[in-house]
């Protein structure tokens, strides 16, 4: 029986992941997925401790976090569409300086 | 290995190939009864009554070549067909076509007849179908063509569109079943009012049904709202550069879409397998009945409307069935609170 | 049971893979769809912890409509392989010292984990199926969403139509109605 230690360190695991993505990768639309990564991790700690501790907020925290990222990778992404269609590049250092 | 475990599993196959032999008895269907409106006489060379004609199709098609074009992504190009059958058939997965049955006596237990119970088995079916959306971007973007490109994006965007109205109909079941097993919601519907009429969602829901009718008609991707794979203006939309087995897919993956589309509505609508006559062990048989009436029905509107144009697609869609949907439940949740229903 | 405990390791060894090659791998059409693999994988923990609302939720919003949103925009934009800038800015271990930061918090958070197992350890409070069917179901989370958290709920919904309007004011060009 998977306890909750084990739940927790898959969630660990993949939020390093995801800030591993957040660092190192060079390209928008990838840091935006690496982001989504690390709010998977968060959502699986909720609803492990959901289960764990008996309740059922775990899932309705989950329903409003998944919202929450619904709305923030749409505006994310239309900002991506807006910057690309600026300066031409996908490259996070491309908007390294305020020159417009 | 008891009995009812291997029982299981044989059902799991039999769901698979029964979905398969449906495909192909649908392609059959679909050609003699377009000829039928069509005042011709359709396939009648293969076979008596040109029976065969499928498999005559599928034999043709296995034998084709397989092309892929110059500059698609080989990863993505195979993969959308893949993603597009899978997820046909794995959407009937949560489909109950029977009550509980021993065999004959064989079982121990009763078993339900489906692949598998699932108590939230709407959502999943939801999920499922809201999953085949990739099969057609993926199909139009790993083609590398723009016929396919603008074919699938229009598809996708159709059907994002229509899930909307798709989930809001069946959400108004849900507040009259009071469940998300679509077992217990067919159970829900059996007696009869004043003996007579069966206690059917559909009577209760005819809008609601309505909407559900038209919002699978477009997820499927059928005619009236095929203008995704409209032969005259787009070759043929996200298939075009697919030969042989990978159209097969498709195709494949169409049909099954509208068989779990009919025989998830016959669940939620038209009171399952439960019947007048016969007993309840042989209730697979009027599911069969009614699945086959919507079926028909499918093949009826394709061959008789004509084909809506993307924007009045779109225009209708978001700002003429959505907010009838929405009526439609807030007015159900409503009936069900104050007058119980 | 031993079964559990081998399904949960087959999920999350393909939930992390899946997120290791999202990360690590080029070509942003295969991350968004590696990133699909990663979120199935996560649905099928959320049913082994006994949430099937969350995993069909995970499956429908998740990896059913933000992954369109961005293999949309991918295909918009065309993002390609991932070329290497010539005349970036960043300083040569630059990316090596934030690869090795991440991976010293994921040891850290692990070993935080692991060291606690005296609290988390615990198997959870209830194991009955009856029990757990009435806790977790479909009913009682209607039943408190709609009741304590009614007011987030709504909310959100204000929140989803904000970010509707931000998103199709931001992608709009420029003269267009």
């Amino acid at each position: 029986m998977p306890t909750l230690t084990h739940y927790l360190a898959l969630s660990a695991v993949l939020f390093a992941i995801g800030i591993a993505g957040v660092f190192l990768r060079r390209n928008l639309i990838t840091v935006l997925l690496s982001i989504e990564v690390m709010l998977n991790a968060a959502n699986l700690s909720l609803v492990a401790f959901g289960r764990f501790l008996g309740t059922v907020e775990g899932q309705i925290l989950l329903f409003f976090v998944v919202t929450v990222a619904a709305a923030e990778a749409a505006v994310g992404l239309a900002l991506v569409i807006t910057l690309v269609r600026h300066r031409g590049s996908l490259d996070p250092d491309a908007y390294a300086t305020l020159k417009w | 290995m008891s009995l009812v475990l291997v029982v299981q599993i044989g059902l799991v196959f039999f769901v698979f190939v029964a979905l398969l032999l449906s495909s192909a008895a649908m392609v059959y269907a679909e050609r003699k009864f377009a000829a039928a409106f069509q005042q011709r006489l359709g396939p009648n060379r293969v076979g008596p009554k040109g029976l065969l004609q499928p498999f005559a199709d599928v034999i043709k098609l296995m034998f084709k070549e397989e092309l892929r074009p110059k500059g698609a992504d080989a990863f993505v190009f195979l993969l959308a067909p893949v993603i597009s059958a899978t997820a046909a058939i794995t959407a009937f997965a949560v489909v109950p076509f029977g009550a509980e049955t021993t065999l004959f006596g064989l079982l121990d237990e009763p078993i339900p007849l489906q692949a598998a119970d699932i108590n939230v088995a709407v959502l999943v079916v939801f999920a499922i179908a809201s999953m085949s959306v990739y099969g057609i971007v993926l199909a139009g973007w790993g083609s590398n063509s723009k016929y396919s490109l603008l074919g699938a994006l229009r598809s996708a965007s159709q059907m994002i569109s229509y899930e909307l109205c798709y989930g809001m109909a069946l959400a108004s079941v849900l507040i009259l079943g009071g469940s998300l097993s679509l077992r217990e919601i067919v159970d829900a519907q059996s007696g009869a009012w004043f003996g007579i009429i069966p206690r059917w969602f559909v009577f209760l829901q005819p809008v609601g049904f309505a909407v559900y009718m038209i919002s699978g008609i477009a997820e499927t991707n059928r005619a009236p709202f095929d203008f995704p794979e409209a032969e005259q203006e787009l070759v043929a939309g996200y298939h075009t550069e697919y030969s042989s087995m990978a159209f097969a897919m498709f195709f494949l993956a169409e049909y099954i879409n509208m068989v779990t589309v009919s025989a998830v509505a016959t669940n939620l609508f038209f009171g399952g397998w439960h019947g007048p006559l016969l007993p309840e062990s042989l209730g697979w048989m009027w599911f069969l009945i009614k699945v086959s009436a919507i079926l028909f029905f499918y093949i009826w509107v394709r061959w008789t409307l004509p084909r809506y144009r993307y924007d009045q697609l779109m225009h209708f869609g978001w700002k003429v069935l959505l907010p009838i949907a929405a009526l439609n439940l807030v007015l159900t949740a409503a009936g069900v609170v104050y007058l119980g229903l | 049971m031993a079964s559990e405990l081998l399904l949960f390791y087959l999920f999350a060894a393909v939930a992390v893979v899946a997120s290791a090659l999202v990360v690590g791998q080029r070509n942003p059409m295969h991350s968004v769809l590696l990133l699909i693999v990663s979120f199935a994988a996560l649905a099928a923990v959320y049913l082994l912890l006994d949430a099937p609302f969350a995993a069909v939720i995970q499956i429908i919003i998740y990896a059913g409509a933000i992954m369109v949103l961005f293999l949309f925009v991918v295909m918009l934009l065309n993002a390609g392989r991932e070329a290497v800038q010539a005349g970036t800015k960043v300083a040569a271990g630059a990316r090596a010292a934030g690869g090795v930061l991440a991976a010293v918090l994921g040891v850290e958070l692990v070993w935080a984990v692991a060291e606690a197992r005296r609290v988390t350890g615990a198997v959870p409070l209830d194991v009955d199926p009856a029990v757990v069917e009435r806790l977790t179901s479909v009913r009682a989370i209607g039943q408190k969403l709609f009741t304590e958290y009614a007011f987030a709920f709504e909310v959100t919904s204000i929140l989803i139509l904000v970010s509707m309007v931000g998103a199709v004011v931001l992608a709009k060009r420029r003269g267009e109605p």
